[in-house]
């Protein structure tokens, strides 16, 4: 089991999530996150050496459709829910060029 | 209050003895006199209602053929898409988002002839046990004001119990049905995972999230669920097979089930609620059930395996919230600075923990010890269930620990909430199908539940020992 979660790996996980959480936040978390980390060594007590991961509950294989064209949302009724549109495209703030 | 059941209304609305808009007008006096102390919804859509019911009425009158829920008043928690009409999932992150279309479970409903009151009031994304974590301010229950109504479906609860629809719907990814069932004293509905498509609900945890019914009896589930269930091209965990047939086994009996006890169970349960669990147990021995004890070593591990894996899939699930297709924006400089200002304005504290949880347990480094080991506990489980149903057919708990508890009771430790759903859990898990009956009152009087476990595609057999025990109370 790792060691209990620091106050630098929760800003770093922050960052991760795209969360920008306030300075009380990140101590808020560090502590609730350690906390329920902590709970999680009850597992410690299981042999889990020889136990496969079950990611899906009922498993099933791929699912395949026909590649044929189909109906699709409404563009205009789609990109009026956003909250910036332009020319038929959703409008985002710039991407590259104000890293710090 | 004269309660009018699912049945009933659908009956007697296509057999012309009772008009639509009548059942309606009833649902919204009810939600004029007590909506205002409840706060069961986010939205009450009666002009819309109005119309539905109206148009049934007018195709009764002109003798054409209406459906199998013709009038019948259905409330929908606010995390499921409804075409043109506000879904919040009660965050700020999507106040105000018109979804571009209906989800399948909606549309089914709607075909059948279903009249929609409203959206209900849920735990922010559906994290929480209480409704106490809505961004719009906490659900009460109806049986008593000062008390959760259970969570996160606990708007869908409150509506059902309160008189204000015949019936509900929610969704359950660790007890989001079952247990605000409990609390209110209804049949709450956890169908096998993938027997009802999960397209147009807002995602939870995608491995363990379903959409169940909440109804005042056991056949008005069995009825709803028929509609709802059954394969959807539009869902790829949608298992490939059609409904079960449920309302035609409501009258079979329990004569010859072997009904499981779980001999090692999780302990915490207050004396109210094992009292009713033990009656539970002799009503169905005394109708011909023979009780088995089969054990569930890993039961208790469920909770601790829970919170990594919901956390995880939420974490990627949320990933969508991000300001750019729907609901809130905060504008920043760039975009990256518009992600992450957006998401901590738009998230609620509940949200913010589950989603750091989840970053952290599958982030570089950490993935083996916390979300690896959890999948690994996972299938502990799904193999002691497969145990258990070697030697009986359906197993009975408790579904809820305790009644409904007081407000604020719970808010100040997370563990103690998610302590709720230790017996709800395994059974999301697992993939299999569960319900809560109510069965009888405890402390203060207020109602206990009792939930049935069957495995995977069980549910013809969960649904007769359900109505064995409404039968019984």
């Amino acid at each position: 089991m790792p060691e209990p979660i620091s106050r630098d790996t929760v800003a770093k996980v922050a960052r991760l999530a795209r969360l920008d959480l306030t300075e009380a936040e990140v101590d808020r978390m560090t502590t609730q996150l350690a906390g329920m980390l902590e709970h999680f060594r009850d597992v410690d007590a299981l042999d889990l050496s020889n136990v496969q991961p079950l990611n899906q509950p009922i498993p099933l294989t791929n699912v395949l459709r026909d590649d044929v064209e189909q109906p699709s949302l409404d563009r205009d009724e789609v990109l009026g829910s956003a909250p910036a549109a332009q020319d038929g495209r959703f409008r985002v703030p710039p991407i590259i060029g104000f890293e710090e | 209050m004269t309660r009018r059941t699912v049945v009933d209304i659908a009956t007697q609305v296509a057999a012309g003895s009772l008009s639509a808009s009548t059942v309606l007008e009833e649902n919204l006096a009810a939600i004029t006199a007590r909506e205002h102390e409840i706060h069961a919804f986010n939205l009450v859509t009666a002009d819309r209602a109005r119309e539905r019911a109206a148009e049934i009425d007018a195709d009764v009158k002109a003798g054409k053929k209406v459906g199998r829920l013709a009038g019948v008043t259905i409330s929908l928690k606010d995390n499921m898409c409804t075409r043109g009409v506000e879904t919040t999932c009660s965050s700020k992150i999507l106040a105000g988002w018109k979804p571009p279309y209906d989800a399948t479970v909606v549309r089914r409903l709607a075909d059948e002839g279903a009249v929609f009151v409203g959206k209900t009031n849920l735990d922010e994304f559906a994290m929480g046990s209480s409704t106490e974590n809505s961004a719009f301010g906490p659900t009460r229950n109806p049986l008593d004001t000062s008390r959760v109504p259970g969570g996160s479906s606990g708007g869908s609860a409150a509506a059902v119990a309160a008189g204000f629809s015949a019936a509900s719907f929610g969704s359950d990814t660790g007890g989001s049905i079952r247990q605000p069932a409990a609390l209110c004293g209804l049949v709450g509905v956890k169908p096998t995972y993938g027997m009802v498509s999960r397209q147009g609900l807002i995602a939870f945890g995608s491995s363990l999230d379903q959409i169940g019914p909440f109804t005042t009896t056991v056949a008005d589930a069995a009825l709803l669920m028929e509609v709802i269930a059954g394969h959807d091209p539009l869902d790829s965990t949608s298992l490939p097979q059609p409904a079960p047939q449920l309302t035609s086994v409501l009258a079979n009996g329990v004569k010859g089930l072997r009904i499981g006890r779980v001999a090692d169970m999780p302990e915490g349960s207050s004396p109210d609620v094992l009292a009713r669990l033990d009656a539970a147990f002799e009503a169905l021995r005394a109708a011909g059930a023979t009780v088995v004890d089969v054990k569930l070593p890993s039961m208790s591990f469920g909770l601790t395996a829970y919170y990594l894996v919901a956390p995880a899939e939420a974490s990627s699930n949320l990933a969508r919230f991000d300001g750019v297709r729907y609901g809130l924006r905060v504008d920043a400089k760039d975009l990256n600075a518009m992600y992450g200002a957006t998401r901590a304005a738009g998230f609620g504290d509940e949200v913010k923990r589950r989603i750091m949880l989840g970053t952290y347990a599958l982030s570089a480094g950490y993935y083996d010890a916390y979300y690896g080991k959890a999948l690994k506990v996972r299938r502990l489980i799904a193999d002691d269930f497969a145990k258990a149903y070697a030697q009986c057919d359906a197993i009975l708990t408790p579904t809820s620990p305790t009644v409904a508890f007081k407000f604020g009771d719970k808010t100040s430790n997370p563990l103690a909430m998610y302590l709720c759903d230790v017996f709800t859990i395994p059974t999301n898990l697992a993939g299999h199908a569960a319900m809560s009956v109510p069965f009888g009152t405890g402390e203060a009087g207020l109602p206990v539940g009792v939930q049935v476990l069957a495995p995977a595609l069980g549910e013809a057999t969960m649904f007769r020992v359900a109505a064995e025990l409404e039968r019984a109370s």
